[in-house]
């Protein structure tokens, strides 16, 4: 295994040394990968020169295969070849069961919350199919940039809700990869079109990939992109036009579209190679090989038009509710960009060029736009580019609630709250001596429990026994970057903290992933003790280095002596922890204790920094602006 | 910690009060989430990292305050020390409740008027002035400080309170004519 190229410790304390990063799109019909590459940002092939990746993975009863030859697959071996898992990726039972009579797999439900597919090599899930596909960029990154990766940014759709954030999230911890943040797909695209760099305006993302649809208006305002709104649909997108096209011709041959798997796998496939081929040709030829013997016809573009105009309508009306959501009016959108490759097909381009009353931005390869952003962000968060400016602010892209009596939900933090946010909410007990109380959060718009998202319900337990209603419980819901939710939970009069048990609704839990984990370790050669003691080896050296950078800039400004011999004290012990020990856990504590002794500097710095970003504007500055008056 | 100690206002460096520059006021929270935000720590230690979060949280939680003038009306009353219960406090003005009856039977009635889109676009603009009218009151109320002047305040953010649940309640029937459409 590759190891994190990084100079012995106190040697190149460089600040700004360069790391290892990439961005990864993992998409539902293909995912690729991107990283800067001398001040460029680029999509990495493999060896045969192929930069998309199919997201497809086979299994065998000796192994797994990823991309084109687990895609060519598909059609002979139907049931232990996954594809569009993106779909299922942090979604629940009953959600497989609707998506799930479309997708030609077997689905197994076990005592887990997390849905199944059985397969040749056992049941798997969404997450650990979408391990396979990182793991592949991943090496294809480690291989290309020939070192370690410091961290990715992995994009996902504005859309996903909590739950397919966090299973995304765990996707890439199974596959070994450090995510730096997840970043919705919409704002990469415009990071990868530069519009950060442009002129203040307001620009809308259109994507239109396989499986998901996202339209998002995002507003940048002096160098900060901030996302006014964001909607879409999860579960629409090319595939569906192969599905619409497919049906049709099944239809016009006679055949019953629902007959077998493999004839409609075939169906799809000869759809979608019709509709690309519509690109660039009036007509397409079909020749379409059916259990009863072949069958010929010709697909016009002006057909394959109609057929998916239902689907691109919908699109058009999602594009009107965001306008809404963000107040904006279609005119007032500066670029609309492309992204996905079903925006390749001329209907879509039309539509949506009627609807904005501009053409929309398709200089960059659609199917690469997203990663390219990424990578560009990857970069940046790496801490390559001290200097830049860019800064992107999110909001999360539902609401999240609980339920209330009566099965009705209670909003806590509405969608399109910039995040990072906290929020706090007081619960009280219903009967005297209450010990425990249950609370179910929930995600979406809806009025009723019943038409939002479970994500989880947590129990409060060891609340101190009192008369009913004297609890006061705070419970706190805090939405993080990249999109994640966490709770916790404190009894007001006590200042007990009620334990948090979390049950995730549609998750994995933490022993689940573990399991994993060291089940796919086993598996592989590696030892998983070694590859603990180089995490911690690695997360150990970031901290020192991070702290050494920190010393550099304003350790004597904000230190006494002693203080500052107390901290270079403190870090030279995490060095020789480092250098002698090869215990995993030793170097966990010793990167615990530096991170408690420096804790007062870290706070120092951070308020340091505000206090000069807001140097210079004293108050009385503005006095005169305040006959101005509110908005 | 964080520095909690400072007001919103200070935070930003803007002086406390009700009218405040809108442009001035989202320049700084940029300035202020370019150093705080967690993008900047995420190569950093997990000490920087957690700071960066609850700053950033914070920094976020005082804009949306500020942002808006009935959570900024809130915020100043609760500075100067005006309790704020709706569960304690009742709208003692029968002419306004009465009002309030009026438009919500007027938004039921839209689905059934002979052109709803109309007939709601009719309504949201009497709603919105009428939000427009109450803000100004708060605006003169606020500034002007006397016990009676912020007693009253906490009057009209009542009745925002109100009329912005009536405002959202014809933006979800608007969304139900779209869908429909």
């Amino acid at each position: 295994m590759a190891l994190l190229q990084i100079a012995e410790p106190g040697q190149s304390a460089a600040p700004h040394a360069h790391r290892l990063a990439a961005g990864i799109d993992l998409g539902t019909t293909n995912s690729l990968v991107a990283s800067v590459r001398s001040g460029r940002a680029e999509t990495l092939p493999d060896e045969t020169g192929a930069h998309l990746l199919p997201s497809v993975v086979r299994y065998m009863r000796d192994g797994v295969v990823v991309g084109e030859a687990a895609r060519k697959a598909a059609a002979s071996d139907p049931l232990n070849t996954l594809s569009s898992v993106k779909r299922l990726i942090g979604r629940g039972v009953a959600d497989v069961k609707r998506i799930g009579s479309e997708l030609p797999y077997e689905f197994v439900t076990v005592d887990s919350t997390v849905p199944r597919v059985r397969t040749i090599a056992g049941d798997v899930t969404a997450i650990e199919v979408s391990a396979e596909i990182l793991k592949i960029l991943g090496e294809r990154a480690r291989h290309t940039l020939g070192g370690e990766l410091s961290g990715v940014v992995i994009t996902v759709p504005a859309y996903f809700d909590d739950a397919q954030r966090q299973a995304t999230k765990d996707a890439a911890r199974l596959a070994g990869l450090h995510v730096y943040r997840l970043l919705n797909e919409p704002t990469a695209a415009a990071v990868a079109y530069g519009l950060d760099r442009g002129a203040d305006g307001v620009h809308a993302i259109y994507d239109l990939g396989g499986g998901t649809f996202d339209v998002s208006i995002l507003r940048l305002q002096g160098g900060v992109f901030e996302v006014m709104a964001t909607g879409g649909d999860t579960a629409l997108g090319g595939d569906d036009f192969d599905a619409a096209v497919a049906i049709w011709l099944l239809q016009q041959a006679g055949a019953s579209a629902t007959t077998d798997r493999g004839v409609m796998r075939h169906a799809l496939d000869v759809a979608r190679a019709a509709k690309e081929a519509l690109a660039n040709a009036e007509t397409t030829p079909i020749a379409l090989g059916l259990p009863a013997g072949g069958w010929r016809t010709e697909l016009s573009r002006a057909q394959l038009a109609a057929l998916i105009e239902p689907l691109v309508r919908k699109t058009i009306s999602t594009c009107r509710r965001v306008l809404r959501d963000a107040g904006v009016t279609a005119d007032e959108i500066e670029d609309v960009v492309m992204v996905g490759g079903s925006t390749r097909t001329l209907r879509v381009r039309e539509l949506v060029g009627e609807f904005f009353g501009r053409e929309p931005l398709v200089d960059i390869d659609p199917d690469r736009v997203v990663a390219i952003g990424a990578a560009i962000q990857a970069d940046v968060l790496a801490g390559n580019k001290p200097d830049d400016e860019m800064l992107l602010l999110d909001v999360n892209p539902l609401s999240l609630g609980i339920e209330t009596m009566g099965g009705l939900t209670e909003k806590i933090i509405p969608r399109n709250t910039t995040i990072p946010v906290a929020r706090a909410q007081e619960f009280t007990t219903f009967k005297d001596g209450q010990t425990a109380m249950a609370i179910h959060v929930v995600q979406g718009e809806r009025e009723l429990v019943s038409d939002c998202r479970s994500l989880a319900r947590f129990e409060l337990r060891e609340i101190p026994p009192m008369v009913a209603g004297a609890a006061r419980i705070r419970v706190t819901f805090a939405v993080d970057a990249d999109g994640l939710l966490q709770v916790e939970a404190r009894e007001q009069a006590t200042g007990v903290s009620a334990s948090v048990e979390v049950k995730p609704s549609y998750g994995l839990t933490d022993d689940e992933i573990t399991g994993m984990l060291q089940a796919s370790i086993d598996h592989a050669h590696d030892d998983i003790q070694l590859r603990r003691l180089v995490e911690e080896q690695v997360e150990a050296r970031r901290v020192i280095e991070a702290l050494a950078a920190a010393l550099a800039s304003d350790g004597d400004a904000l230190l006494t002596p002693e203080e500052r011999t107390a901290i270079d004290a403190a870090m030279e012990r995490l060095r020789l922890v480092v250098g002698d020990s090869r215990e995993p856990a030793a170097i966990e504590a010793a990167i615990k204790q530096l991170e408690n002794d420096c804790e007062f500097y870290v706070e120092r710095r951070m308020n340091s920094n505000i206090r000069k970003a807001m140097a210079g504007h004293r108050v009385d500055e503005f006095s005169e602006e305040d006959g101005r008056g509110a908005e | 910690m964080f520095d909690f100690s400072k007001n919103y206002f200070e935070l930003f460096g803007l002086p406390v009060g009700f009218r405040l520059d809108t442009a001035q006021l989202a320049a700084r929270y940029r300035e202020l989430q370019k150093v705080v935000h967690p993008d900047r720590f995420a190569a950093a230690d997990a000490g920087s990292q957690r700071l960066s979060l609850q700053g950033a949280t914070l920094v976020n939680e005082a804009f949306a305050t500020l942002k808006d003038p009935l959570k900024r009306a809130q915020y100043l009353l609760a500075l100067r020390g005006v309790e704020q219960d709706p569960q304690k406090s009742t709208l003692n003005d029968p002419a306004f409740l009465m009002q309030q009856m009026e438009l919500r039977e007027a938004l039921a009635a839209v689905s059934s008027a002979q052109d709803p889109r109309a007939r709601l676009d009719a309504l949201l603009d009497e709603i919105g002035g009428m939000i427009k009218h109450q803000l100004a009151r708060l605006a003169v109320q606020l500034e002007d400080g006397g016990a009676d002047q912020l007693a009253a305040a906490a009057e009209t953010i009542q009745k925002m309170q109100f009329l912005n649940k009536l405002h959202a309640q014809a933006e979800a029937i608007e969304a139900d004519l779209e869908e429909a459409i």
